[in-house]
């Protein structure tokens, strides 16, 4: 991307790393090699527990008490970092390496100023004055693109938003100049149109400072976005290397190919051509097999070639692009296998209307005690969490709700489970009205009609209780079954349309895994036979692999079952491949609602089109329309008057969106768009996503 | 696609029985030095007081030979061990007969304790709002007391027994534990688990006994060891005091109280109580640190 030259900033040759605990000595990484040019950012790819975050702590020289290099050499700058004593590896730290972590919020001091912290890097690193360190932190915050720099630096880190915590922290990183900046997941934390902001950040460091950088991170799409060569990891060493567009175009390694595979590419369909998950899980890392240690999930394993000696990387070409390198002894085979058996999957019918909210409103009061507020007779505020959301769901369909944080999605699936009950509005489930029923009056079948499942899978299950317990539990709440025997059969049953084995039934969840856990979670969903499920981002926090087996798992449930699935999200690339039906939401009010393909075309409402616009795509042959959004997102406590993306709107009219409340236009019977500009206009609108063969759903 | 192999007929036993639990927590008490050595103590005085008639020389409460120095023989046969206290009776005795008074209403007080405080901090810290406030409230009023003078105005008001030991330790240290329970559930209440269990309609109770109050138990366990401790260092001052036990059951602080008048001329009788009661709180002290140290381990 930026402009290289030859110079070798950090070269890295076969580097094992080794942590040493209790249970021996545990390799984290293997046979790492990796050469970095000035002004070039690599990208490290893979899931967790693959030793990325470790290569980045080597070159650091921070591992901690139990962590060291085994063997093989850090070269940064002619020097080998492992050789360094601690104080000059001191000086190299923040001066000549700087890092930037996944969460800024607990990177930056949230008892010092931001202008504090930013002068610390020069005064720490060079011989300068006061005076000029705050002139470099003045001027650094211009360069990361920070709106007003100067109430900035007299902030507090709380005062500002995740954004710009981030941007500050990365500021911080380029202080110094330094000559290698490692990134480590820095955008995981972010709400996506921000992510867009910080990831067009990134991706000019390099152009604008010549710095070189490595770039570590779970998401292909943000690789591509920013990185020009990338290295993909599995289970401690690298699988595949090589330059980003011809990898990306054809992976030689079946891992990488699974990966892709994982991921809702914008070809990718439920019913045509649904995720395939890699099956099997990744060996911890004193469980590695002989040979390759992809061997037990790959789909081209051959006995007594993939099982024997370690393997080394090949060369799959050295050109112009660069090299392309791959660990895997049968890639040249593995081409000609690929042609793939046809897995399509049959669609589901979309039945009669299971759920329907009519003009359903949250409000929250919050009390003002300080005497001015109580002075003025304002000490109660209204807090309109959800206004107006109007919407209906049906019998094997699934309505996406997608939005970014303090979008109001939370509010309405406790709405809907009866945790709240709502302050205006309408809400019928199979007929029956619930929109003041709360959980505790709900009859046991209102109860197993409509079940979550929840984001985070270490917290969806108690740790004190065993799998069984937990799914019995909800059979037995529920007046499916009392009598012992038959309910641990159900649950064994459910354990088996989950496909876990059924000796989990004594397992505690601490033995589980993220994505059993959430399995288990589902598992317990359904033990009412419900007709709605919510899915309140069941698989954000969960890795690739895992995320598609688990998305796989709920479309399969719903093909059996015909539930109704309400996907809460705000990753829109999943949600186009699952739904049927989206729900754009924006500090609490329904901004556009329609057909999923509907939503994905023009007419667009703005800031759908900004959303669009703020997914990465895997997918180097998709071409995207670049939209930033400025600014943050307005508190909930004093949302703008009229629309409320007024404040951030790229394609804001006037005063109308200041004053007026934005008119509901139906460009057809389904799909509903809320915002003054006309739809004809909208409709004008060239698309966002164009992927190049235009037969894709 | 599934993560792990289907295995449809496996019927898997329960991996972990109660007492095999129990025996792995002795293994992983090895791991924490310190540990091992409260919960050497501890198992010293509990054996002990188990045992008492069994190993107790003499009768406790019997007048044989005042003023014996320890090791000293009774010409009636056997000797005595730790000396004899001013009235002539064994001090070994009593001290195995102590250890099961102090050995029973401690752990009695402390239990009753943690029922009391566990209930309201559920309450307090699962309804939050007033009900709270007002638990609160009543706990820091009883908390900003010091506890020594509370336990004199109760025990001087109701008598002394051993049923009101017992109350007013629960009275002095339930809110104590409360504040700890209510700040455990304020960050349970909000795991999706609880949200779960309201989704499926679950009581309010069942919510909090059985989907938040076990996952306190860690912290609450070592508390509930610490606790005994000053539990036992209260009973001794109350029976320093004189307002413990009434005599002439043999108690530990009791018997300091008895003979400090006389502790520069017969130092063993105040001083070998002493040290019971020292090594019996330093022992559960030593268990709490031990089993901090293991739930700080993963």
């Amino acid at each position: 991307m930026a402009e290289q030259s030859n110079e070798v900033v950090l070269n890295i040759q076969n580097l094992d790393i080794s942590y040493y605990t209790r249970a021996g000595e545990i390799p984290a990484v293997v046979d790492f090699s990796l050469e970095v040019k000035r002004g070039e950012t690599i990208g490290l790819v893979g899931e967790s527990g693959c030793g990325k975050s470790t290569v980045a702590m080597a070159i650091m020289q921070y591992m901690g008490h139990n962590g060291a290099v085994k063997s093989g050499t850090i070269e940064f700058k002619g020097r080998d970092l492992t050789k360094l004593s601690e104080e000059e590896l001191r000086q190299i730290r923040g001066k000549e390496i700087s890092m930037i972590y996944q969460e800024p919020f607990s990177a930056l001091n949230p008892s010092m100023r931001i202008d504090q912290q930013l002068m610390e890097v020069p005064l720490a690193h060079e011989q300068i004055d006061v005076k000029e360190a705050h002139e470099r932190a003045r001027q650094i915050l211009t360069d990361v693109n920070i709106p007003d720099p100067d109430r900035v630096l007299a902030s507090y880190p709380h005062q500002l938003s995740g954004g710009q915590q981030q941007r500050v922290v990365i500021a911080m990183g380029l202080l110094s100049n330094p000559d290698l900046l490692l990134l480590d997941e820095p955008t995981t934390a972010l709400d996506v149109t921000v992510e867009a902001g910080i990831v067009k950040l990134i991706a000019n460091i390099s152009k604008k400072f010549g710095t070189s950088q490595i770039y570590i991170s779970h998401n292909l799409g943000l690789i591509l976005e920013t990185c020009d060569r990338v290295f993909v990891m599995y289970s401690g060493e690298v699988v595949e290397e090589g330059r980003i567009k011809p990898l990306f175009k054809s992976p030689r390694h079946p891992y990488t190919h699974g990966l892709f595979g994982c991921i809702a590419l914008p070809t990718a369909d439920k019913t045509a051509a649904p995720l395939t998950p890699i099956r099997g899980q990744l060996p911890l890392p004193h469980e590695r097999p002989k040979g390759c240690n992809f061997a037990p999930r790959c789909d081209h394993f051959a006995a007594g070639v993939c099982d024997q000696d370690d393997i080394h990387m090949e060369d799959v070409a050295d050109d112009v692009d660069g090299k392309h390198r791959v660990r895997c002894l049968r890639w040249t085979e593995i081409e000609q296998i690929r042609a793939e058996a046809d897995q399509s999957k049959e669609a589901a019918g979309i039945g009669h209307e299971v759920l329907k909210v009519i003009d359903m409103q949250k409000y929250y009061s919050m009390h003002d005690r300080s005497l001015k507020a109580v002075m003025s007779g304002t000490s109660v505020k209204l807090v309109k969490a959800n206004e107006k959301i109007d919407f209906e769901a049906h019998e094997s369909e699934t309505l996406a709700i997608v939005g970014e944080s303090g979008c109001g999605k939370s509010t309405l699936a406790k709405v809907l489970l009866g945790l709240e009950t709502a302050t205006g509005g309408e809400i019928f489930l199979n007929g029956e009205a619930i929109h003041d029923v709360s959980v505790q009056s709900r009859s046991n079948s209102q109860l197993a009609s409509m079940q979550m499942v929840f984001q985070n899978p270490s917290d969806t299950l108690n740790p004190s209780h065993t799998v069984g317990q937990q799914i019995g539990r909800a059979i037995t709440k529920f007046g499916v079954e009392h009598n012992r025997h038959k309910v641990r059969d159900m649950v064994m049953s459910l354990l088996d349309i989950v496909k876990l084995p059924r000796d989990f039934y004594y397992r505690r969840p601490r033995q589980l895994s993220g994505g059993q856990k959430q399995r288990i979670g589902i598992a317990r969903a359904f033990a009412g036979q419900p007709s709605m499920i919510i899915a309140d981002e069941p698989v954000s926090a969960l890795d690739v692999s895992v995320a598609a087996a688990i998305t796989e798992l709920l479309m399969d449930l719903q093909r059996e079952r015909k539930m109704t699935l309400l996907f809460i999200s705000h990753d829109l690339s999943i949600v186009r491949y699952l739904s049927d039906r989206i729900l754009v939401m924006y500090l609490g009010q329904v901004m556009e609602q329609g057909l999923t393909r509907e939503v994905f075309q023009p007419p667009y409402h703005p800031y759908t089109e900004a959303l669009l616009s703020a997914v990465p795509i895997a997918d180097p042959e998709v071409s995207k329309r670049e939209i930033v959004l400025e600014g943050n997102l307005p508190s909930v406590l004093n949302p703008p008057k009229g629309c409320p993306f007024e404040t951030r709107c790229p394609r804001k009219v006037g005063k109308i969106c200041e004053e007026d409340r934005p008119p509901v236009q139906s460009d057809s019977e389904n799909h509903h768009i809320a915002c003054h500009i006309p739809l004809d206009e909208l409709r004008q609108v060239e698309p966002v996503i164009e992927v190049p063969d235009a037969a894709v759903a | 696609m599934s993560e792990a192999t289907l295995n449809t007929a496996t019927e898997a036993k329960n991996p972990v029985s109660g007492l095999r639990r129990i025996i792995m927590m002795i293994g992983l008490m090895r791991e924490s030095p310190a540990g091992m050595v409260g919960a050497f103590l501890v198992s010293f005085w509990v054996l002990v007081a188990i045992f008492a008639p069994l190993i107790s020389p003499f009768e406790p409460n019997a007048t044989l030979v005042p003023f014996m120095k320890p090791g000293a023989v009774n010409p009636d046969g056997g000797t005595f061990w730790l000396g004899t206290d001013h009235i002539g009776r064994d001090i070994l005795s009593r001290i195995i007969w102590g250890s099961r008074t102090v050995l029973f209403y401690a752990p009695l007080a402390t239990f009753c304790a943690y029922v009391l405080g566990i209930v309201m901090g559920l309450v307090a810290g699962y309804y939050r709002g007033w009900i709270d406030d007002v638990l609160s409230r009543i706990g820091d009023m009883i908390l900003s007391f010091p506890v020594l003078v509370l336990y004199i105005i109760i025990i001087s008001t109701v008598g002394a027994s051993g049923l009101n030991i017992v109350i007013a330790i629960v009275f002095a240290s339930g809110p104590g534990i409360m504040r700890i329970v209510r700040g455990l559930v304020l960050d349970l209440r909000n795991r999706d688990y609880v949200a779960a269990a309201q989704t499926r309609g679950e009581s309010a109770w069942r919510i909090m006994l059985v989907e938040i109050l076990p996952n306190a138990r860690g912290p609450l366990i070592v508390d509930a060891c610490l606790r005994m401790g000053y539990v036992i260092i209260n009973i001794g001052v109350l029976g320093f005091l004189g307002l413990g036990l009434p005599p002439p059951d043999p108690d530990w602080g009791g018997m300091i109280n008895e003979t400090r008048q006389m502790a520069l001329i017969f130092p063993h009788m105040t001083v070998i109580p002493c040290i019971a009661i020292s090594t019996l709180i330093l022992g559960f002290n030593l268990l709490a640190d031990g089993m901090r140290d293991i739930s700080l381990r993963d």
